[in-house]
């Protein structure tokens, strides 16, 4: 059994968040150049142009990517023979997150209730996942997302009859039907199967994946490509203003579902898709 | 396509001179203001109060800016997606509203009452707040600090670089700019 310091968590949660929110992962700064080399339309190219440079100046000042620095979701894969000491995970990572994001000058946009809307006023509570795997080490992820692509993100409770074709559909219509509100060039995360429950955390999952490598899966890695290639014929473009890049990247989780469920959710991410992680 | 500079305040002739696609460089005074101070700017109407700044020629932008670090003047600030304003923007447009600036389309009912009272729709690049926030000058809070990030504030703009995305006689470049495209291939 290894131990691991609660205060060390709380550290890495408040880095980790002020690092995804100013620094975007080297994967996503080369999938926006290789777009803007690729980009045909005038608009379009000076917009990708724009992105590429509030990267390079949001890291050199430590400035905010997007003044949305999202509500925080926190991935935790706590290995079984891993003991957390000196007090609670959960109350670590919320106090990671208080004080990545007082420290770091990121935006509080958490309201304590959908209905009453007032502020915590430190951007807690985050969402917070653990899956138990093997090992001693605990691997800490933070994903910080905005609401401009949240909202546009979806779930479809599809019949097996509605099969493959449907799967495209529903998640061409769903990027289409977002047009320019969630920040297109979008990462486009998309989880198939599973329950009402799991599969928008699939999805979500997906957008953690690495944009250079294909999915292992030969068919879902054709398949992704032929969704990114329909995408980037819709004419959306950067910004909504046309052009050929609408998405940098589509992103499929597939799971077991049951005999009578084809569950497919497709979370969106904008073109700052941001993540850090930390082994500990 | 040439770019355009103006300040703000500015006056119904000058919203109605722009097209959708324009280029325009915005310097003045323009005030923050989204879903939560929209609200309490339609209620304050509602009771027959002034809301908290002149909304005659007024622009407002759609943004809540990350906190300035010290020596800054404000933090990352690009918009906010704009549709969750529509519902309240048509009433501000008859109190004299004359400039929003967001990003993504807006509702027919919106482009509606910019056509009546003459009034224009700017987007700013989303996701690029970093930069768009080089071109904020001074910010000073005018109402409401308890929304925090949503308060609203004066800001002192110079030479914010946006886009005409609706304009005063329906063009969408929401729905023109991708057509454009399409029609290019």
């Amino acid at each position: 059994m290894r131990e691991i310091d609660a205060r060390a968590v709380t550290e890495a949660v408040g880095r980790l968040s002020i690092e995804a929110c100013c620094v975007l992962p080297e994967d996503v700064r080369r999938a926006i150049s290789a777009a803007a080399a690729a980009e045909t339309w005038p608009g379009a190219r000076e917009i990708l142009g724009d992105i590429g440079e509030n990267i390079a100046l949001s890291a050199r000042a430590c400035v905010p990517l997007c003044q949305d620095t999202g509500l925080t979701t926190v991935f935790l894969e706590l290995g079984q023979d891993a003991h957390i000491t000196g007090g609670g995970l959960y109350d670590a990572v919320q106090e990671g997150v208080r004080r990545g994001y007082t420290e770091g000058y990121l935006r509080k946009s958490v309201v304590r209730d959908p209905i009453s809307r007032v502020n915590t006023g430190d951007n807690t509570p985050a969402t917070v996942y653990t899956d138990i795997v093997p090992g001693d080490a605990l691997r800490v992820t933070v994903c910080p997302k905005g609401a401009g692509s949240e909202n546009m993100s979806r779930l479809g409770m599809l019949t097996p009859a509605m099969g493959l074709e449907g799967v495209k559909a529903f998640v061409l219509d769903t990027v289409r039907g977002a047009g320019g509100n969630p920040c297109p060039p979008t990462v486009v995360g998309v989880g198939l199967g599973g329950s009402f429950d799991s599969a928008p955390l699939l999805a979500k999952k997906a957008l953690l994946r690495s944009l250079d490598a294909p999915h292992p899966d030969p068919f879902y890695a054709a398949l992704e490509d032929e969704l990114l290639t329909a995408l980037n014929r819709s004419g959306i473009g950067p910004q909504g203003f046309g052009g050929r890049t609408t998405a940098l990247r589509v992103l499929i989780n597939a799971a077991p579902t049951h005999i009578a469920m084809l569950p497919v959710a497709v979370c969106i991410s904008c073109h700052a898709a941001r993540h850090a992680s930390a082994v500990l | 396509m040439a770019t355009i500079s103006i300040t703000a305040p500015f006056d119904e002739k000058t919203a109605r001179s722009l097209r959708a696609g324009d280029r325009v460089l915005l310097s003045g005074t323009v005030y923050t203001a989204r879903d939560a101070a929209h609200r309490r700017i339609c209620e304050a109407l509602d009771r027959g109060e002034a809301p908290p700044f002149d909304l005659t020629d007024a622009v407002i932008y759609y943004v809540g800016p990350a906190p300035a670090r010290p020596g800054a003047v404000i933090g990352s600030a690009g918009p906010t997606t704009s549709y969750r304003m529509d519902a309240y923007a048509p009433r501000l447009m008859e109190h004299g509203l004359r400039g929003m600036i967001g990003k993504g389309p807006r509702s027919d009912a919106v482009a509606e009452a910019m056509a009546r009272y003459g009034a224009v729709y700017f987007a700013a690049t989303g996701g690029a707040g970093a930069l768009l926030a080089r071109c904020v000058t001074a910010s000073e809070p005018v109402a409401w600090p308890d929304l925090g990030s949503e308060a609203v504030r004066r800001l002192t703009v110079k030479d914010l670089p946006l886009t005409v995305a609706l304009d005063t006689e329906g063009r969408d470049l929401y729905r023109l700019g991708p057509a454009a495209y399409l029609a290019s291939l």
